[in-house]
C-alpha cells in the first residue's frame, strides 16, 4: 500500500489549485449571486486539459489517472462547487460513457472535441417520474429503420443549457423493462426535435446550468446508439459508478474549502478576549471536521485507484460518495456555526458552501441510493 | 528554419521569511517550498508565445541549483518547454553571480546553435539582476534588460523591444542572436497543462556537472572561486506600524494627516 500521491498527482494538485485561486475564486461569489454559468472559465479549463483528465492523449485527453481527476474536481470545488460539477458531469457522465461504450467511430467523432473542451458534455437519465427509480423511463426511442425517433423529456440535467453533446437514455422495449429495455444514445445539440426546456432555480450550485431536455420526434441517426440495443441500464449504472467519484470529490472540495476559511477566521476572530482558535471546545470541532475530511479523501482516492486498476469499484465509490457528501454537509454546517452571524451572510463564502453541499447528498444517487448499492453488495449471493 | 530559444530560470524559495544559514550566510533551501522565479516565468511565457506562433521553435530551459530544482524544470516542461537541463554539482555550490554566469554560459555554449536567450530580470531571493547580463557578456552577445514588450520580425532575425526604465521606456531594435531579460509587465505566464504534467514527469532531464560543463572548479565556479562573498545576511527590523486615518470626508482626513505630520516635525 502506498498512501503517497505520485509526482504527477502532486503537480496536478499544484496546477489546479493555482488555476482555482486565480481564475475561479475571484468570481465564485458573483456567479453564484447572478446564477451565471462561467463560460470563460470553462473555456480555460479546456485549454489546460481540465476537461479530459483521465483519457488518453490519442483522444486529446491529458493521459492522466482517476486520482488526478478526483484531485481536479476537488481543487475546483474548494473554491466553487458549480465549477467543480461542470467538470465532473462533463467528464464522468458524458465523455466516460462514450469512451467506454462507444465504437471506434463514435469515440473518434465525439471524444477529442469533448476532452479538449471544444465541446461540453451532459448526461440525460433522470425524468420527472424516474429519479432514484431510474428504470421507470418514459422517454421512448422507436426504431424507424434508418433512424431512431425519441420522444419524452429529461429533468435536472447538469450542463444542460451549455452542452453540445448529450448521452441520453430512452426506453426501446417497454416489455423488457429496466434490464434490456433501455438503450443509450448520443444526441447532439442541433438535432431536429431536440430542445432545452425549463432552467431550474436551485438552492445551491447556482452557477451551474440545470435544465430540462425535450425530445419531440427527435431524429437520432442509427450510428448514435451507444452500446447495443438494451444496454442502456448497464451504460447508465456503470457511468454513475464513476460519476460518484466525481461528486464525492466535489463534496470533499466543498468541505475542504469551508474548513480552510473557517480555520483562518478562527485565528483572527476574538470573543471574550480570546481568539476562537484558542477555545478548546471549538478546536475540538475543528479536529472532528478535519478527521472526517481526511477519511472522505482516503475513501475517494481508494475508489479512484480501484477504477484505474480495473477492479470492481461500485460499492467503493458509493461509500466514498455517501461519506464525502455527508462530510460536506457536516463541515459546512459547522463552518457557518463557527462563523456565527457572519457565516449566515453572503459576505462570507461558507453560506454559499453550505447551500452547495446539500446537492451532493442528492444527485448522482441520493445517500439512500448509495446505501442500496452498498448493502446489496454486503448481502449478495 | 527552426528557431532555438534558451530560457535561463531559477528555483527560488516561495516565502518572505527566508532562512539564512548562520555559518555560510547563504540561503537554506531545504524544507522551504520552492517555485519558479516570477520574472523567469515571464521569460518562459514569451518564449512559449513565439512557439505558439512558430511551432518549429524549440525551447530549452537551463537552471543551476540543487537536485530538487528538477521539479521546477518539470513545471517548465509542463508549461510547454521542450527540454530542461539541470546544472547541479557540489563543485557549483555557493557560486556568486559571477561564478553562476560562468556555469550557465558554459552550458549555453555546450548547447550551441541558439537564436535567443531569455532570462528573468532578477530572482526574488538574491535580487541582484546580474546573472543575465553577465551571461550575455561571457557569450559576447548583445543584450537588453527590463524587457516589457517584445516583437519578433517575420524572418525572425530582428527583435523590437520596449525597455522599461525608471522614468520611461526605450524602444530598441536588436538582431538575433541576443540576450533579453524579462520583467513582469511583459506578459502573464500560462499555467502548466494537465496533459503537459504527465509528459513532463516522464521526460528525461539531464544533469550536467562541472565536468560536463568543462569549467575550472578552482577558478571559475563554486564558493571558493566566487569573487564576492556574502558578509552578513539579516532580516531588517520592521519599520513602525502604519496608521490608518478615518474621517467622514476627504478634507477631514487630509486635516488629520496634516496635524500628524506637523506634530512629528515632518513638515
Amino acid at each position: 500500500m502506498d498512501f503517497q500521491l505520485t509526482k504527477e498527482q502532486e503537480f496536478v494538485r499544484k496546477m489546479v489549485r493555482s488555476f482555482a485561486e486565480t481564475e475561479v475564486d475571484p468570481i465564485a461569489a458573483d456567479i453564484d449571486k447572478e446564477h451565471r454559468f462561467p463560460e470563460e472559465t470553462v473555456k480555460k479549463m479546456g485549454r489546460y486539459g481540465l476537461l479530459g483528465v483521465p483519457f488518453p492523449k490519442e483522444y486529446e485527453g491529458a493521459g492522466g489517472d482517476h486520482i488526478s481527476y478526483a484531485i481536479t474536481v476537488e481543487e475546483l470545488s474548494r473554491k466553487c462547487a458549480s465549477t467543480g460539477v461542470i467538470c465532473s458531469a462533463h467528464t464522468s457522465l458524458c465523455v466516460w460513457p462514450i469512451f467506454a461504450w462507444g465504437t471506434d467511430e463514435q469515440k473518434k467523432k465525439y471524444v477529442p472535441d469533448l476532452t479538449s473542451g471544444r465541446k461540453l458534455g451532459a448526461f440525460g437519465l433522470t425524468e420527472p417520474n424516474a429519479g432514484t427509480d431510474a428504470g421507470g423511463q418514459q422517454t421512448r426511442a422507436e426504431d424507424k429503420g434508418d433512424h431512431w425517433l425519441l420522444n419524452g423529456s429529461k429533468v435536472f440535467i447538469t450542463n444542460g443549457g451549455y452542452a453540445d453533446t448529450f448521452v441520453v437514455m430512452a426506453m426501446t422495449d417497454k416489455q423488457k423493462g429496466t434490464r434490456g429495455g433501455i438503450s443509450a444514445f448520443i444526441v447532439e445539440k442541433g438535432f431536429e426535435g431536440f430542445s432545452i426546456g425549463k432552467t431550474e432555480e436551485k438552492m445551491g450550485i447556482c452557477a451551474s446550468s440545470t435544465t430540462e431536455l425535450v425530445f419531440q420526434n427527435c431524429k437520432v441517426p442509427k450510428e448514435n446508439l451507444l452500446g447495443n440495443v438494451g444496454d442502456g441500464f448497464k451504460v447508465a449504472m456503470s457511468t454513475l459508478d464513476g460519476g460518484r467519484i466525481g461528486i464525492a470529490s466535489q463534496a470533499l472540495g466543498i468541505a475542504q474549502g469551508a474548513f480552510d476559511v473557517t480555520v483562518e477566521y478562527m485565528k483572527s476572530r476574538k470573543q471574550f478576549g480570546k481568539k476562537l482558535s484558542q477555545m478548546e471546545s471549538l478546536r475540538f470541532e475543528i479536529a472532528d471536521m478535519k478527521t472526517r475530511i481526511e477519511a472522505a479523501r482516503l475513501l475517494i482516492y481508494r475508489a479512484a485507484d480501484m477504477k484505474d486498476r480495473h477492479l470492481p469499484y461500485g460499492p467503493a465509490s458509493a461509500m466514498a460518495k455517501l461519506f464525502a457528501s455527508e462530510t460536506a454537509m457536516h463541515v459546512t454546517t459547522k463552518a457557518v456555526q463557527l462563523h456565527g452571524g457572519y457565516g449566515y451572510t453572503k459576505d462570507y463564502p461558507v453560506e454559499r458552501m453550505m447551500r452547495d453541499a446539500k446537492i451532493t447528498e442528492i444527485y448522482e444517487g441520493t445517500s439512500e441510493a448509495q446505501k442500496l448499492v452498498i448493502s446489496a453488495d454486503v448481502f449478495k449471493k | 528554419m527552426a528557431f532555438k530559444i534558451i530560457v535561463c530560470a531559477k528555483q527560488v524559495p516561495d516565502t518572505n521569511e527566508i532562512k539564512i544559514d548562520p555559518v555560510t550566510k547563504t540561503l537554506v533551501r531545504e524544507g522551504v517550498p520552492s517555485i519558479l522565479n516570477h520574472d523567469d516565468a515571464n521569460a518562459l511565457e514569451e518564449a512559449l508565445k513565439i512557439k505558439d506562433q512558430y511551432p518549429d521553435t524549440t525551447i530549452t530551459v537551463v537552471t543551476m541549483g540543487p537536485p530538487q530544482a528538477k521539479d521546477m524544470l518539470i513545471e517548465c516542461l509542463a508549461m510547454g518547454a521542450d527540454e530542461g537541463i539541470l546544472l547541479s554539482d557540489r563543485a557549483l555550490g555557493g557560486s556568486d553571480t559571477w561564478a553562476t554566469s560562468n556555469a550557465v554560459a558554459a552550458a549555453i555554449n555546450r548547447l550551441g546553435g541558439y537564436d535567443l536567450i531569455f532570462a528573468g530580470r532578477q530572482a526574488i531571493d538574491g535580487d541582484t539582476a546580474q546573472v543575465g547580463p553577465q551571461i550575455a557578456e561571457k557569450l559576447g552577445l548583445p543584450q537588453v534588460t527590463y524587457v516589457a514588450e517584445f516583437k519578433l520580425s517575420e524572418d525572425r532575425k530582428h527583435i523590437t523591444v520596449k525597455r522599461a526604465l525608471e522614468d520611461g521606456y526605450e524602444l530598441i531594435e536588436i538582431d538575433t542572436p541576443c540576450m533579453l531579460t524579462a520583467i513582469k509587465e511583459l506578459n502573464t505566464p500560462r499555467y502548466m497543462s494537465i496533459g503537459g504534467i504527465f509528459d513532463a514527469v516522464r521526460k528525461e532531464i539531464p544533469t550536467w556537472g562541472a565536468k560536463e560543463l568543462g569549467v575550472d572548479v578552482d577558478r571559475e565556479v563554486g564558493l571558493e572561486a566566487s569573487p564576492t562573498n556574502v558578509f552578513r545576511s539579516f532580516t531588517p527590523a520592521p519599520k513602525g506600524k502604519g496608521m490608518i486615518l478615518e474621517a467622514d470626508t476627504e478634507k477631514e482626513v487630509a486635516d488629520k494627516l496634516l496635524i500628524n505630520l506637523k506634530s512629528k516635525h515632518v513638515i
